[in-house]
């Protein structure tokens, strides 16, 4: 049995994580910054100048979509294919095996807080600026992380035993772009379909950025709700189905 | 009492080879039965404080096997396997170490691995790069280092976090004489203060000179254990089909 301390474990394990994809970049981080952005643009001169949709708020709406998005696919990919990459590690080190998705999804965590930044920076420049309910984010991205998290451990599980996961996740998140509400706004989606939206994490995540962030109110106390059961109930199960599938590991890698 | 082993058995299925959509398709359909394979049978033995016990077998006898059990890496398949204590693992040195990360960075990575918290890490830090030598290198990224820079910078971390337990699989082959001689002294050192050593080498010099009792483990079975010498003797004299 491993004791140690797991805080400065996984600490350094989202370190390195970072470190690693950092340090061949000759622009570091701010491929962060850009990447978002250009999409940003992009999609704002095609629905606005091809399309003649959108109003002045539309980037500043994208953006909104795109930060969540951006971080829940990414997240949810290097999350699944956490165990695969530390194969060293996994058969030689007796650390619990939780730690390697744990670990990956915060060190996207660090991403994450770069693009928010430059998010609340647009906000604060070309929008409403600051207001009370950006006291809610934390709480909000805290369930999402906690939902990324419980989705990153059943799949780095299942991605042992069937190696194909990735792809399947892969051709997942393309269609999630659709299905999220990046390029249009939740009052678009007719109304008998929204129920399924709010039930969707990656969703209700953009539907209450949009509320805090651009509308300049408290996300709805429903969506909330419904955000932190949907996370609890697939933490508890990709740890669940993690503790099932984690003894077959070694033979399989 | 440190490590115990319980009349263990360790059973690897046979399909482990490919994980993909297709081998568990085809699998469940065509019903293809294939023996699983037994890497040990019946595995029974005691590693006490200050002892410090080799395993030796030719290849595939199951050596690895049992230094996997031990480090808890993987379960029994039956039997019991119990240990009591912090082990490090000296499995393939180096197999945690990032080739981007620097030495120092990648020193402390380990360290963290071995269960060490911050505070140890850093009282431990500057021993550690001392008993390396890798001195002023230690701040440049592992892939410019040599082999033999790296294997001694991950035996350093391991001795130096001061286990109760080291298992070793085959690797005091590492770094030049001058270091090779620092770790035969550091492993004495470590044996004098009453910690444990589980030791696999093919090397009957290293053998003798470093262990006290030995097991012959042979197709995954325990064929004799005792004294080092007579277990060896017994083994370098066996017949080689």
């Amino acid at each position: 049995m491993w004791r140690g301390d797991y805080f400065f474990l996984i600490q350094n394990l989202v370190e390195k994580d970072f470190k690693v994809r950092y340090r061949n970049m000759s622009l570091g981080v701010l491929w962060s910054v850009l990447n978002p952005l250009i999409m940003m643009g992009v999609m704002t001169f095609i629905f606005t100048k091809i399309f003649g949709q959108g109003g002045k708020g539309f980037p500043l709406s994208v953006l909104c979509g795109l930060v969540p998005f951006n971080f829940f696919t990414l997240a949810w990919v290097t999350g699944t294919t956490s165990i695969l990459d530390n194969t060293g590690l996994v058969k030689r080190v007796p650390v619990p095996r939780q730690v390697f998705p744990i670990a990956s999804v915060l060190s996207n965590g660090l991403n994450l807080l770069i693009q928010i930044g430059l998010l609340l920076a647009m906000v604060v420049v070309f929008g409403n600026g600051v207001n009370i309910y950006w006291l809610w984010l934390p709480l909000i991205w805290g369930l999402e992380f906690l939902f990324v998290m419980g989705l990153a451990l059943a799949f780095s599980a299942i991605n042992i035993y069937v190696r194909d996961t990735r792809y399947v996740i892969e051709s997942t998140n393309m269609v999630l772009f659709w299905l999220v509400p990046v390029f249009y706004s939740f009052s678009a989606i007719p109304v008998r379909f929204r129920g399924i939206y709010q039930i969707n994490p990656v969703a209700a995540l953009v539907l209450m950025m949009r509320n805090v962030l651009m509308e300049g109110h408290a996300p709805l106390a429903s969506t909330l709700v419904r955000l932190a059961i949907v996370s609890a109930v697939m933490f508890v199960t990709g740890w669940w189905v993690f503790g099932k599938l984690k003894d077959g590991f070694y033979a399989r890698m | 009492m440190l490590i115990e082993f319980q009349n263990v058995s360790k059973c690897f299925p046979h399909s482990a080879g490919r994980q993909l959509l297709r081998t568990h398709i085809t699998r469940w359909f065509g019903r293809v039965h294939r023996e699983p394979f037994w890497a040990l049978r019946d595995v029974s033995f005691r590693l006490e404080d200050g002892e410090s016990l080799a395993i030796v077998g030719s290849n595939g006898a199951g050596k690895s096997t049992i230094l996997s059990l031990a480090a808890g890496l993987t379960r029994p398949t039956r039997g019991k396997v119990i240990v009591q204590g912090r082990i490090a693992a000296l499995l393939e040195l180096g197999s945690g170490f990032h080739p981007d990360l620097t030495g120092a960075e990648n020193l402390v990575l380990n360290a963290a691995l071995l269960g060490l918290s911050r505070k140890k890490t850093n009282q431990l830090f500057d021993r550690i790069v001392e008993f390396s030598g890798i001195g002023e290198f230690i701040d440049d990224p592992l892939r410019t280092y040599s082999s033999g820079m790296v294997m001694r910078l991950a035996f350093s971390v391991a001795i130096q976090c001061e286990p109760d337990v080291l298992l070793i699989d085959e690797v005091l082959a590492v770094g030049d004489a001058q270091f090779q001689e620092k770790c035969r002294e550091a492993l004495a050192g470590f044996r004098r203060s009453g910690k444990a050593m589980l030791f696999v080498s093919h090397s009957a010099a290293a053998v003798r000179e470093m262990c006290d009792r030995a097991i012959w483990i042979d197709h995954g079975s325990v064929v004799m254990q005792g004294r080092v010498d007579e277990v060896l003797d017994a083994y370098q004299g066996r017949v080689v089909l």
